[in-house]
């Protein structure tokens, strides 16, 4: 992967002159990698990693994973269903996968119910969909390689040689 | 005391003791002291050694090492830098590069035969050649040459009591490093005066502007030489004090003797760690490469830009700083940077007495760590500008 996206994907926050001074490249041509990035959509948004579960507890959400099994259609295989599914706001991700599933989703809501509310009343309805299997999160640990724990200390002693 | 040996009074007391015991005092410190990666051992080696003292591999192991961890190093030197030691008899792991280079100063050193060192150096180095009955002499590099030693410095350092010299690239604590072709100079020098060299390059892996190349690996230099590496710094694993030596079989045979009745064996789920991070670490050793080098980059501009003149260091993960402009000795640097913006850094004078105008910066730190200390540097060469 190209050096500043290695940077960026790291901390978004890093200013285009810091990422200069790094990659010993010229701030505009950093400025003009970077355009070029979020124009073909390489860049899609930056954005903050929450813990969640942090969080007080009436502003946390219920996630589930629910594996659904799909009938392919003719011609455009399974994105058409998959297009129709993740358009959902409650669908946070959706990928197709191997094995005895065709779809994963990972959906959130404020609350258990609302997440069954979508799967029993959007999702299992859905012409096309076979049947679906739902898995609510308990805890999450670890979350687009990032660990979901406060900062582990820096056990170095601060002085050596 | 006078139950205590003559020789010890010879070894100068710890330069920074005191600064030491200053930094450990204080709260909320940014410490650019650091001489160890901020990174923590890649799992996939922790998790082997758990495995290993789970499966009871708590005991000791043969003197020289486990045999597969000496295979396997080997195969590393040959697959990488085409440099061929025999297993059996020409690799003897240690507790640590600090432990090898003790036996090899030991193994080779008889009352009163010198042994040159570069300085800046590793502060370890002189004292182990004192306390071997050895005289250290050092070859005083210095900015204006890039801090390099060549081969007029070699022959000039010469004497007839000469026995040795230490060289240790990547440098720490300049950062700075050798081309093949520099070497090659080096070499003849070295050949001429008939010096054996023990080369501590625990930096290797941490190169960043062109391929790093081993003393052993010139031709004509391994039977020469005791080449000293370890998994310290490339695979962020110094508290597992792990090391090795690789050199002729009669010297590695005499540096056993003296490890056999001292250490007895390195620590044997040390030792399978090792095996792990030698045969399947080289993806995270080019990660945290990849990620100290825009560091460096990042911080020596920032250096540069403060109006602080340093050299770009070729590797390891320190800056070698001139502070020439504070009109400030090295201690008083260190201890009012200390005080007045909290941040730690080493007086220069700690890696030689001549370096009374020069402070070593880590940027073994995180990039935000990195960002602060600089910008809390910069406040204070502000305020005591000449």
């Amino acid at each position: 992967m190209d050096n500043i996206l290695t940077i960026l994907e790291k901390d978004a926050r890093t200013t285009p002159e810091e990422i200069a001074r790094m990659t010993k490249k010229k701030v505009s041509s950093v400025k003009k990698i970077i355009k070029g990035h979020e124009k073909s959509g390489v860049i899609v948004k930056y954005k903050t990693v929450l813990n969640k579960e942090m969080l007080r507890i009436d502003a946390r959400e219920v996630r589930a994973l629910i594996e659904v099994n799909i009938v392919p259609q003719k011609n455009v295989g399974f994105d058409y269903m998959a297009e129709r599914i993740y358009k959902f706001p409650e669908v946070i991700s959706c990928h197709l996968v191997s094995g005895t599933y065709d779809l994963l989703l990972i959906a959130g809501g404020k609350d258990l119910h609302t997440v069954a509310n979508f799967v029993a009343e959007k999702l299992s309805p859905m012409q096309n969909v076979r049947g679906t299997t739902t898995h609510f999160l308990l805890k999450t640990y670890k979350e687009d390689g990032d660990i979901l724990k406060q900062v582990e200390k820096d056990r170095r002693i601060a002085i050596s040689l | 005391m006078k139950y205590i040996a003559k020789i010890i009074s010879q070894i100068p007391p710890s330069g920074i003791r005191k600064f030491f015991d200053l930094v450990m005092g204080m709260k909320d410190v940014i410490s650019l002291g650091v001489g160890e990666p901020d990174f923590v051992t890649p799992w996939n080696i922790c998790e082997t050694a758990i495995h290993s003292i789970e499966q009871g591999y708590t005991c000791y192991t043969s003197n020289k090492g486990i045999p597969e961890l000496r295979q396997a190093i080997c195969h590393h030197l040959h697959y990488q830098h085409k440099i061929h030691y025999n297993p059996d008899t020409e690799i003897l792991i240690t507790a640590g590069v600090s432990e090898a280079m003790d036996l090899s100063i030991r193994a080779i050193i008889n009352p009163g035969d010198q042994v040159i060192i570069p300085a800046p150096s590793y502060v370890s180095y002189g004292p182990m050649v004192t306390l071997a009955g050895g005289q250290p002499v050092y070859i005083y590099t210095s900015k204006d040459n890039g801090f390099k030693i060549n081969a007029i410095d070699i022959t000039n350092a010469c004497s007839r009591k000469t026995k040795a010299i230490i060289l240790n690239y990547p440098v720490n604590p300049t950062g700075v490093s050798y081309t093949k072709s520099e070497l090659e100079k080096l070499k003849k020098a070295i050949h001429k005066n008939n010096l054996l060299v023990i080369s501590d390059e625990i930096y290797d892996e941490l190169s960043y502007d062109f391929k790093h190349t081993p003393w052993p690996s010139l031709t004509g230099a391994a039977n020469q030489c005791i080449y000293l590496n370890g998994f310290s710094k490339a695979y962020a694993m110094t508290g597992w004090r792990l090391g090795y030596a690789a050199g002729p079989r009669k010297i590695i045979a005499a540096m056993t003797k003296i490890h056999q009745y001292t250490m007895l064996c390195a620590s044997t789920p040390g030792q399978v760690a090792a095996i792990e991070a030698i045969q399947s670490g080289q993806q995270s050793v080019n990660q945290m490469r990849e990620e100290y080098r825009r560091r460096r980059n990042f911080v020596v501009s920032g250096l540069q830009k403060i109006g602080l003149n340093c050299l770009m260091p070729k590797g390891a993960f320190y800056v070698f700083c001139p502070i020439d402009i504070t009109g400030l000795d090295s201690v008083e640097f260190a201890n009012r940077l200390l005080k007045e913006q909290k941040v730690a850094v080493v007086p220069g004078t700690a890696f030689g007495s001549g370096y009374n105008d020069y402070i070593r910066i880590s940027y073994a730190s995180s990039m935000e760590n990195l960002k602060e200390a600089l910008f809390r540097i910069a406040k204070f060469i502000q305020h005591t500008k000449k």
